[in-house]
């Protein structure tokens, strides 16, 4: 609880007394590589593979000769953009995103950088953690696209590999039954865990105190923390938004 | 001149400073002593607003330090070496030392690289400038630390440890180069030490700390004659100066 509000007041300290907007451009492109670019790759690999496997799974539950063979990638396509690819997605970036952002804040803690920027007079919390917010917002939305349309592809070759599915079939079936507002409800969650996961490690990697031994442990709460966050958000928004 | 009053501070109900009232001079190497964990850097950190003093007042030349409209001023006035020199890891050693500038002058790149390459010259580390601070070493983190807190031309440099673990021969010439800038420039510096060496060495004027309190104040000149017990026992645990003293 009282991390809680240390939280939200730490939030409120990020918008007060910003630095010129130059300064921030600079450092947002560098994260937006750091968080986004450098992260393609796993997030790649990770959203490939839960698309093959939900196909290959999916196509073995369904043993019922009445249900149509496209509803496999049906399904494949509204697990994926629904909840796997963001879910999975920002899951995986809490580890990857979390631990770098509250390793790096947290080594700037015990090594007294971050003081050196306040003495400075720099607002050290927004000039730090305002370009990873940002990044994060605008990068991490565009991974879950990108895991979407990777997971159906995944799902795609998985299945015709296999031939439980045929690419005719396989076509049809992502086509059928789509419902429009899956994809910004996808979106509105990405964003929303792109904030938690910044913030949250931010945080955690801000407030360090100690040594080498805290950085470690600052940088597994986050990701834990994060990781929780992003679950909780996520059982939130469904009932938010789908009923 | 820093004037401090009664500074007072307790974290969770420890008292740590229990009111320290003192004066810092301009153009004078101004030391704090005292044995470890006695506050002398919590000292420091009240007195540049990393931490705020529960209760006393800070002065700088007569401006009030808890004037939110003070304080943007000050801080441009302000350079700081920290105890690990504390430069940012992300930046070569001369973008450490633009970095100020950057943030808060209108120079154009040319004119700061100008201006930073001049501090690394100062401190004699004019080749260092596109190394990162992991690859030099600690006496040259601490050098880049100085040219740092001097690119903006402060008038205050507070310097925690600038010569802890250096070897003698390093921390002397560290302090040289603080006791050079501070003449050279004439601003107010404020170390903190538990070194002998420095302190005989650029002790113009030396606040001595024990827990939590000031209990002597003098200069090098008159600090071996001191009559306050527990200086001379902090002072005289070392060899050199029971030699220096005999
Ligand atoms: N942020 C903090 N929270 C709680 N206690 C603190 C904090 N900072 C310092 N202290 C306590 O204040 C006391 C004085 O610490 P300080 O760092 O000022 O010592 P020091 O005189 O600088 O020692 P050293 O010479 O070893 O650097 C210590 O007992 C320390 O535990
Ligand atoms: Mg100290």
């Amino acid at each position: 609880m009282i991390s809680l509000g240390k939280y939200l007041i730490f939030l409120g300290g990020l918008f007060k007394k910003r630095e010129r907007f130059q300064v921030y451009l600079e450092q947002f492109f560098e994260e937006c590589i750091q968080i986004g670019v450098n992260s393609l790759f796993i997030v790649g690999i990770v959203a490939m593979f839960i698309g093959a496997v939900t196909c290959v799974q999916t196509a073995y539950n369904m043993v019922s000769p009445v249900i149509p063979n496209y509803i496999i990638s049906t399904i494949v396509r509204d697990m994926t953009v629904l909840e796997l690819a963001p879910t999975i997605t920002c899951i995986v970036l809490s580890g990857k995103v979390g631990s770098h952002i509250a390793g790096q804040l947290g080594t700037m803690r015990v090594t007294e950088q971050i003081d050196a920027l306040e003495v400075m007079g720099i607002n050290a919390s927004s000039y730090l953690v305002l370009p990873k917010l940002m990044a994060a917002v605008v990068m991490i939305p565009m991974l879950v696209v990108l895991a979407a349309f990777l997971s159906i592809s995944g799902g795609y070759l998985a299945g015709t590999i296999t031939g439980v599915i045929n690419s005719h079939d396989f076509l049809y079936g992502i086509q059928y039954d789509f419902i429009p507002f899956n994809v910004p409800f996808a979106l509105i969650k990405s964003v929303v865990f792109a904030f938690l996961i910044s913030t949250i490690s931010s945080f955690k990697g801000y407030y360090t105190r100690g040594g080498a031994l805290e950085v470690g442990q600052a940088s597994t709460q986050a990701v834990t923390n994060s990781c929780i966050s992003v679950l909780l958000a996520d059982y939130l928004l469904a009932q938010l938004l789908l009923n | 001149m820093i004037e401090i009053n009664n500074i007072k501070k307790a974290f969770s109900g420890k008292e740590v400073l229990k009111g320290i009232s003192g004066k810092f001079y301009q153009g004078k190497s101004n030391l704090i002593i005292g044995s470890s964990g006695t506050g002398k850097s919590v000292l420091l950190k009240n007195i540049v607003g990393l931490i705020q003093p529960d209760e006393g007042e800070i002065l700088y030349d007569g401006r009030d330090f808890s004037k939110p409209a003070a304080i943007q001023e000050i801080r441009r006035e302000i350079g700081m070496l920290f105890q690990g020199s504390a430069l940012f890891d992300s930046m070569t050693v001369l973008e450490n030392v633009m970095f100020p500038l950057k943030m808060f002058t209108k120079m154009s790149p040319q004119e700061r690289a100008e201006r930073a390459q001049y501090c690394l010259e100062r401190v004699s580390l004019d080749k260092a400038g596109s190394l990162m601070p992991s690859e030099i070493s600690g006496g040259m983190q601490k050098r880049v630390g100085i040219a740092r807190a001097i690119v903006m031309n402060p008038k205050y440099l507070f310097c925690d440890e600038p010569n802890s673990g250096l070897d003698p021969q390093t921390a002397i010439t560290i302090d040289e180069l603080i006791q050079d800038i501070t003449q050279e420039f004439n601003m107010t510096t404020v170390v903190v030490t538990h070194d002998m060496n420095s302190v005989m060495g650029i002790g113009d004027h030396i606040m001595y700390l024990c827990q939590g309190h000031k209990l002597w104040e003098g200069n090098k000149d008159n600090i071996l004659d001191t009559d306050c017990k527990e200086l001379q026992e902090f002072l005289f645990s070392s060899e050199l100066i029971r030699k220096l003293k005999s």
